[in-house]
């Protein structure tokens, strides 16, 4: 019996059964299930959001590295907020990001949804062809990042490899090196390392439609795109919203993979938060001020995160 | 002789052929054609890794990445370099790996159990709060995960406990440990999530017996959910090792450099392997590969439950 009713029963035999209610509660379901969840959620907890609440102590302070933290009241205060707000590489950086968010994201969406699709249509190899796509989302940054600094060379790199082939080698853009591309570059990487992430969701997703949805619209007349832009894809809403909000929370912390390539400072036009937020704390050690770059990077996640919360909430899948 | 068998079996092979393509339909046949060409695609930065490592260095600048070392540039002398770089530090990267997957998939198991199984209100309050951190910035907790192992004094807890007296202990089993212990907390809510969501797959009939028999949480866990556990903490086990085994940033902050005798992991050997200014080209890509190995083999080998933890 669950505990709620057991409690409503313990409520519906009236007041005579309120000693047995209080040792219901004690010898509940609930506190005997304590040391299974407690235990986890205490450490994950401290680590999780203490860590986030001291990050946001640190931001109040002037923390900068050689004397430890003075955390006295009379020395918070929201100084290092106020220089955010006036500090144009913090904007530039912020609308990197975002740039980076929504131009990933949705790359990504389309990517890996037609890599679904095309892997469902797939008489044979489904295994095959979805364990390659989703090779690139099993290696570390790291590996992908060096292995795109070889694909993007402009001198004897694999892309520019391929344009020699069909006698284009000069066009070869610096894709690294080129601010107007920088940016771009970095997102078809990351949309080559995660669309398998995506077309993994979608598979899954499109695998719960019946087929018998797919034979209606086809007896409807209904052609193969017309059957999956009416049919099919309307289907698969709850699965973009699960992808988009993880890809999205990710590019807001692309740090790995740009740190690889570029250093801790990709230059103005590729500079995102994360690769900032290192910058400013570990490499100039203005830690406070880098803790106020956290702050804002994880109001930023809360704005994504909760909608979706709440929406999985409704939706009943929490 | 020979050639009757030869025959016969090319006959075979066209008659498959031509099974498989009356199955075949215009749709099957534009799916497969696109799949090879993405395929081929998505291969082409490994591909090029790949035939660059086993190339010496005048040998990749004439050549382009998509063509195959021919004998006179052939060399295996890359991977030798990148293994003396690197090999050195992929037993760090185990060493604390294995420990931190296993610690936060028995958390995670656990923590799960308890949030599922049992029916109390604040279950979905608590696991909104798991499912929450998995998607918290990580650069929001490095300020105070270097602060934090500032202020621990695991170096001189371990001394005064005669740790390093014994045979097998080194001085970089302290950031190992710091490694383990930041892997494994932080890994909990993904692996609690993941075991969640099996759990509530588990049919209650079966849990409400067992209980009406008389047997204690603690029983029902170790006598009817754990065995049945085992394929999902394989899947748990596969996701989390490849995420630790991958993990950069953290490691970055903990550990600083990339000297294999302060413990420092083998993202962090090949990130500085690839941070010169030299172009070894050759030797970065053989890094890169021994780098992947250990995770190429474990997605090759499990790519099943590794695609069932990403579906999280």
């Amino acid at each position: 019996m669950s505990v709620r009713n057991k409690l409503q029963s313990i409520l519906e035999q009236g007041p005579e059964a309120g000693q047995s209610r209080e040792r219901g509660v004690l010898d509940s379901d609930f506190v005997r299930s304590m040391p299974f969840w407690v235990p986890p959620t205490v450490l994950m907890g401290l680590f999780v959001y203490g860590g986030i609440v001291w990050n946001f102590v640190i931001s109040l302070t002037d923390f900068e590295g050689l004397v430890p933290p003075e955390y006295t009241l009379s020395n918070f205060d929201f100084e290092m907020y106020a220089r955010l707000a006036s500090d144009a590489s913090f904007w530039n950086a912020l609308g990197n990001t975002v740039i980076l968010m929504l131009g990933f994201t949705i790359l990504c969406l389309i990517v890996g949804l037609a890599l679904a699709i095309i892997v469902d249509n797939l008489l044979r190899g489904q295994n095959v062809f979805r364990t390659l796509f989703l090779l690139p989302f099993s290696l570390s940054f790291v590996v992908t990042g060096v292995f795109w600094q070889w694909m993007y060379n402009p001198e004897f790199g694999v892309i520019s490899g391929v344009l020699g082939l069909v006698g284009l080698a000069s066009l070869s853009p610096k894709w690294l090196t080129n601010p107007q591309l920088k940016l771009f570059s970095v997102m078809i990487a990351l949309v080559w390392q995660y669309s398998g992430y995506a077309m993994v969701i979608y598979l899954a997703s499109l695998r719960t439609i019946p087929q018998d949805h797919y034979e209606a619209a086809k007896i409807d007349g209904a052609g193969f795109f017309t059957m999956y832009r009416k049919v099919i894809i309307p289907q698969l809403s709850s699965a973009s919203v699960s992808i988009s909000v993880v890809v999205m929370v990710f590019a807001l912390n692309a740090f790995s993979w740009l740190f690889v390539v570029f250093g801790s400072n990709p230059g103005p036009s590729a500079d995102i938060l994360g690769v900032m937020m290192y910058r400013t704390a570990f490499r100039s050690n203005q830690w406070a001020y880098g803790a106020a770059i956290a702050a804002a990077q994880f109001v930023m996640a809360v704005g994504i995160i909760s909608p979706y919360l709440y929406y999985q909430y409704r939706r009943g899948e929490l | 002789m020979q050639l009757t068998a030869l025959l016969q079996a090319t006959t075979n092979a066209f008659e498959r052929l031509a099974v498989w393509r009356d199955q075949m339909n215009r749709k099957h046949a534009v799916a497969t054609a696109l799949a090879v060409v993405l395929g081929v695609a998505f291969l082409s930065p490994l591909w090029g890794g790949l035939t660059t490592a086993f190339k010496t260095g005048s040998g990749f600048v004439t050549t382009t990445p998509l063509t195959p070392p021919t004998p006179g540039i052939f060399t295996l002398q890359p991977w030798g370099e990148a293994w003396a770089t690197i090999g050195p530090s992929l037993g760090n990267s185990l060493m604390f790996t294995v420990p931190a997957m296993l610690l936060s998939a028995v958390l995670g198991s656990i923590a799960a159990y308890g949030l599922t199984m049992v029916d109390w209100r604040g279950q979905v309050a608590v696991m909104t709060l798991f499912i929450a951190a998995i998607f918290l910035p990580k650069q929001g907790l490095l300020l105070p995960l270097s602060r934090f192992w500032t202020a621990v004094d695991l170096a001189g807890l371990l001394e005064s406990i005669g740790y390093f007296g014994l045979p097998f202990a080194h001085p970089k089993h302290t950031t190992i440990i710091q490694l383990i212990v930041t892997h494994a907390c932080f890994g909990i809510s993904i692996c609690t999530l993941l075991f969640r969501g099996y759990y509530l797959t588990i049919d209650d009939d079966i849990l409400e017996a067992a209980r009406i028999d008389g047997a204690s949480i603690f029983s029902i866990y170790r006598n009817i959910i754990l065995p049945l556990s085992y394929p999902m903490f394989m899947v748990v086990f596969i996701f989390q090792f490849t995420q630790i085994y991958n993990e950069f940033l953290y490691a970055l902050i903990l550990v600083g450099g990339s000297n294999p005798d302060t413990g420092a992991p083998v993202t962090l050997a090949l990130a500085e392997l690839n941070s010169g200014f030299s172009q070894n080209w050759n030797g970065q890509m053989a890094g890169a590969f021994v780098t992947a190995i250990p995770t190429l083999i474990v997605y090759l080998l499990f790519g099943e439950q590794f695609a069932k933890g990403v579906e999280y």
